[in-house]
């Protein structure tokens, strides 16, 4: 436990101002980071000062602050690129969030490159963003869509997931690296090792797992690594697409417009480089300098200690948790991170958060964009506590205590 | 550390929600349809039966979903016991204004069975939970299948 030793959770509160908010003069214990995470002053304050000393639009402007904040805004590339440790910072290709860089890859790589006919794996314990683009591209290019299942603990099952390759049709696996409900990691190494040997590409989303593991896509041998900024301490409305360079140069555009292009005719035009090929108009600029500010901040403390601190955190829920009478956490998985969902005998899940948030605590309730899953798992909605680095485990004691008095409540 | 919630899980709602009196299919019918909210799951079908002037002469549902929204359901049937379609959306529009705001200034004694949900408009998330229903309900007098709380 040295990194945990040296990581400061108090100094690390301290530095989000929201952390000090009273929710009906109650602490406020924000167990929803998964949805999307609080904001450390440095991603504040990367905002407001480019806002306030440095701001224009960028790679169009002769003008020195233009020029500032293009340099500002492709550090955010750079940073994505150092994260992620990919050969080359264009491989990183800026989106909104998750969802819209899953779209890009099923628009651009599944008609551009995808013949009808090909199949798409996914696995039973996909976000909708990972579901619906791959039906839209089968209903729309002919395409296959092959779910791999899970076992009851809530892992992949590798031996059917294996099996789906059988046939040679499968062009491409998109998998979550960490399920948003069940707080499962998938084998992402034996994932992609199993869709090489047969010939087909590897999506990762790594929405949820990119908060608490570092992730190296060349270890991973990835093809796609997609995550969004707003879970990771950073702002809404930025994203990243990392693709392999060769795999990007070969697909073909999605979105048309200025900064994507090369020249402009009406007869034909040509398009730019990647990554700006994928990047038409004017980008999200502020939401990239946030972005860099928390891979920065998130860097400067260090994965190892993240997920120690995490890995406590998440063995504290299970041991509280599960002491709860009439309480039952969903999905047992070896490998797991910090997203615990849960069910009460006595209450339904909306019912739980309502009472939770009388007392300050926030969690989310509902089906957590994953309606197949719960259909798989036999649930119509769960409750569902999540983790940030500020998390404490005196805050899982306050949901732990709470929940046992939202039970006697319903009795 | 929860007696303020009392006002909305008051006696009658945890009754109602975890003992519903018209939580089931009709056995004839003249019409259905199904509520969905998709941001939480929550999902109820209504089955009607008219009678011969076009009043609703028994309603029945199934519902998936809270405490709130079976209540809610399940005092729905009785409010628009022998009302007839327009005199149902009257109610409806009735009860949401008082499931937003509290306030029902020119409420029909109609209102009266719906009245425990009043405390609904203190917890903005849940307000869809309570109007979902009558969404169905709605859509079933229109003769529409499906309709959303969204």
């Amino acid at each position: 436990m040295n990194d945990a030793a040296a990581f400061d959770l108090a100094a690390i509160r301290a530095q989000f101002p929201i952390l000090s908010q009273k929710i009906r003069g109650k602490d406020l214990v924000f167990l929803d980071s998964a949805a999307s995470a609080q904001k450390p002053r440095a991603v504040i304050d990367a905002m407001v000062g480019a806002m306030e000393t440095q701001y224009a639009n960028i790679h169009r402007g002769l003008h020195w602050m233009s020029e500032r904040t293009t340099e500002a805004y492709e550090g955010a590339r750079d940073a994505a690129a150092r994260l992620l440790n990919a050969a080359d910072r264009s491989e990183i290709v800026f989106v909104r969030n998750s969802t819209e860089a899953i779209n890009l890859v099923a628009h651009s790589y599944g008609r551009g490159i995808m013949k009808p006919g090909q199949a798409v794996v996914i696995s039973a314990m996909e976000h909708h963003s990972n579901i619906v683009p791959w039906q839209m591209l089968r209903d729309a290019h002919g395409t296959e869509l092959r779910v791999a299942p899970i076992t009851d603990a809530g892992e992949l099952d590798m031996a059917a997931y294996e099996a789906l390759f059988a046939d040679g049709k499968v062009g491409l696996v998109a998998i979550t690296h960490m399920s948003n409900v069940l707080g499962s990691y998938t084998p992402a190494e034996r994932i992609v090792q199993i869709a090489h040997a047969h010939g087909a590409k590897v999506l990762l989303d790594g929405s949820q797992a990119i908060v608490h593991r570092r992730i190296d896509v060349r270890a991973l041998d990835a093809d796609f690594y997609v995550f969004t900024g707003h879970k990771l301490y950073g702002p809404t409305g930025i994203g990243v697409l990392y693709g392999k360079r060769a795999l990007l140069d070969a697909m073909p555009p999605w979105m048309g417009g200025g900064d994507m292009i090369s020249s402009v005719s009406y007869e034909k035009s040509t398009w730019a480089q990647v990554p700006h090929k994928f990047e038409a108009g004017t980008p999200a600029i502020l939401e990239g300098i946030g972005l860099k500010a928390a891979i920065d901040w998130v860097e400067a403390i260090g994965y190892p200690a993240i997920a120690a601190h995490e890995a406590a955190l998440t063995d504290h829920a299970l041991a509280r948790l599960s002491a709860v009478e009439g309480l039952t956490v969903i999905g047992r998985a070896q490998d797991r991170g910090g997203v615990v969902s849960f069910t009460l005998d006595r209450a339904h899940a909306h019912d739980i958060a309502t009472l939770l948030d009388r007392n300050g605590v926030a969690v989310r309730a509902g089906h957590h964009c994953a309606e197949p899953l719960m259909r798989r798992l036999g649930l119509e909605s769960t409750a569902r506590a999540s983790f940030g680095i500020y998390t404490t485990p005196a805050e899982i004691d306050v949901l732990a205590d709470t929940l046992i008095k939202v039970r006697e409540f319903f009795k | 550390m929860f007696e303020e919630l009392r006002d909305l899980y008051n006696a009658t709602i945890l009754e109602r929600g975890r003992r519903p009196l018209h939580m089931h299919k009709l056995d004839a019918f003249d019409l259905t349809a199904k509520g969905d909210n998709p941001m939480c799951g929550d999902r109820v079908q209504v089955w009607v039966k008219l009678a011969p002037d076009g009043a609703i002469a028994a309603t029945g549902f199934d519902a998936r979903g809270c405490e709130i929204s079976k209540a809610a359901a399940d005092l729905m049937v009785e409010a628009v016991a022998g009302k007839t379609a327009s005199d149902t959306k009257s109610l409806f529009a009735a009860f949401r204004t008082l499931a937003q705001t509290g306030q029902c200034p020119d409420c029909a004694e109609a209102l009266a069975p719906m009245l425990p949900l009043a405390a609904v408009h203190e917890y903005p998330s849940r307000v869809k939970c309570a109007t979902l229903p009558w969404h169905a309900l709605i859509a079933a007098l229109d003769g529409q299948g499906n309709s959303t709380s969204e």
